[in-house]
């Protein structure tokens, strides 16, 4: 059972209406920014079930276009996210898609990049501003964002958790979870710590060569 | 740190200090925080609730849906010129209540409490007994941490999200933390705050959440206006010493069941109550909301 703090209850500080599909929505977007990492030039939201059916009354477009640009849930420009986009070039397009997923509001974060490749994050806002990623890049995995959480594909070789786990053991990090998916040769993994991640942390991890892409994810406040 | 109110209310009196007081050590043991900083977090919500509870008195807005964005204006343009039926005081705290109502459905910036749906209650009761009895801030902090308990234990052995127990969970459970809080911050004893508690709860227990065209905007914002009533009666009559026969742990656990009995079309879904009626289905039609 969950231990409710009193931040729980009076929190959190948020742009409404609605802490699922306002707050959460925005975290979606922020997320799948920071897991995708690299600047953009266009972004496709495909929104599914609930998501669909009520983006505009509850502002969830423009919530999750300003979490894809950085702004926190409570962010007061947050409502103006479609301007700001557009003042900063980047194309947005919402559509409207049945993503055969069970929680009725996902999102489907399409980026395109200015090499022209594409990079998408599967979310869903689980009640409460909580989220869980689920998919990345076809890839599914499942983590909330609530702990410090890092993300690593590496080659499917012998060594690469024993390398992860020596950093953070040197770094005296505690590894909270851990959870590895392996798919056409690339392993992905997800591993959740109770301290915060700096990027020393993640450049240590990075001297593997074996590892092709690693991201540190702090939790998003507000 | 206690496994049921009772033990609470016993530890609160036992070692002489109020529910806020032991709401605040508790959070500090939980998180390993100091008092500065847990007051520091409290001050940041109180900014913003104070923001949110005025900002609709003077002006009109206008809701994402269009359903709301005017009702703090008018109540208070009518509190101040016009005789009220219910009193001055309790229409400022109602016109509070909807603004930050309003609010919310702008997409401004509002304190959950405890959900977005709910947030105007509580606000609405700190910034009118402020007015009223020119309270420290320091005693409005511990009155908010007194609330926060009664949140905790809400969520703990029920549920504050209208999506699993109706509007009872949303704005019973912020009338309740408002009660509480009023309670504590006006000297009343432990029991008491939990009585006030428990009365709240009772006083709409079994209010469904119904939002029309599924935003949250109406009635959502009229129950946040009942809701800070409900506080201030709640607390008065149990400041005068009348007590719930049934302790508040229970009365949670009736609204818990209650909540589960309730069927799912009216658990926000909007597939019921007004949300069904033909007027509610027409605004939804007209909004373009599938």
């Amino acid at each position: 059972m969950k231990e409710y703090g009193i931040f729980d209850i009076l929190g959190p500080i948020m742009v409404g209406p609605s802490s699922s599909h306002t707050a959460g929505a925005n975290r979606i977007g922020n997320m799948s920014r920071i897991i995708m990492g690299r600047p953009f030039k266009k972004v496709k939201f495909y929104l599914h079930g609930s998501f669909a059916k009520t983006s505009v009354g509850h502002g969830t477009d423009k919530a999750l276009l300003a979490g894809v640009m950085g702004l926190r849930p409570d962010d007061e420009r947050l409502p103006s996210s479609f301007e700001l986009a557009k003042k900063a070039g980047i194309q947005f397009e919402f559509i409207e898609k049945d993503l055969g997923y069970q929680h009725p509001n996902t999102a489907k974060v399409e980026f395109h990049l200015e090499d022209n490749t594409i990079f998408y994050v599967i979310g869903s806002s689980v009640g409460g501003g909580n989220i869980l990623i689920t998919n990345i890049n076809g890839t599914e995995v499942e983590f909330s964002g609530n702990n410090p959480t890092i993300l690593i594909r590496n080659k499917d070789t012998k060594g690469v958790i024993a390398h992860i786990s020596t950093v953070l053991s040197i770094a005296e990090v505690n590894i909270a979870t851990m959870s590895v998916v392996r798919k056409d040769n690339i392993a992905t993994m997800v591993i959740e710590i109770d301290s915060y991640i700096d990027e020393n942390l993640i450049e240590k991890i990075n001297t593997s060569e074996d590892i092709v892409y690693i991201a540190g994810i702090n939790p998003i406040e507000g | 740190m206690f496994d049921n109110t009772c033990e609470f209310i016993d530890y609160c009196i036992k070692n002489n200090k109020s529910v806020g007081l032991v709401s605040l050590e508790k959070e500090m043991s939980k998180n390993n925080l100091s008092k500065e900083v847990i007051f520091d977090n409290l001050k940041s919500v109180l900014k913003v609730m104070k923001e949110s509870s005025h900002e609709g008195l003077d002006k009109d807005m206008s809701s994402m849906g269009g359903l709301i964005g005017t009702e703090a204006k008018l109540l208070e343009e009518y509190r101040k010129t016009q005789k009220s039926l219910s009193g001055d005081f309790i229409l400022s705290a109602a016109a509070k209540a909807l603004s930050t109502s309003q609010v919310n459905a702008c997409m401004g910036r509002i304190v959950a409490a405890p959900t977005a749906g709910a947030a105007g209650i509580m606000p609405a009761m700190i910034f009118s007994i402020r007015e009223k009895y020119d309270l420290t801030e320091e005693q409005i902090l511990y009155g908010m941490l007194a609330s926060g308990s009664i949140g905790k234990i809400i969520a703990t052995k029920a549920s504050i999200s209208g999506a699993e127990g109706g509007c009872q969970a949303e704005c019973g459970s912020a009338a309740a933390m408002a009660a509480g809080a009023l309670v504590d911050m006006l000297g009343g004893s432990p029991d008491q705050v939990f009585h006030a508690a428990s009365f709240a709860l009772i006083n709409i227990m079994g209010l469904i959440c119904d939002p029309v065209a599924g935003l949250v905007e109406y009635p959502c914002n009229i129950r946040n206006a009942s809701g800070v009533y409900n506080a201030y009666l709640s607390a008065d009559m149990a400041l005068a010493g009348i007590k719930s026969p049934i302790p508040f742990d229970q009365v949670v656990e009736s609204m818990n069941q209650v909540g589960n009995l309730m069927h799912t079309s009216l658990k926000e879904t909007a597939l019921g109550g007004l949300a069904t009626t033909e007027a509610g289905i027409k605004i939804k039609k007209d909004l373009g909301i599938k």
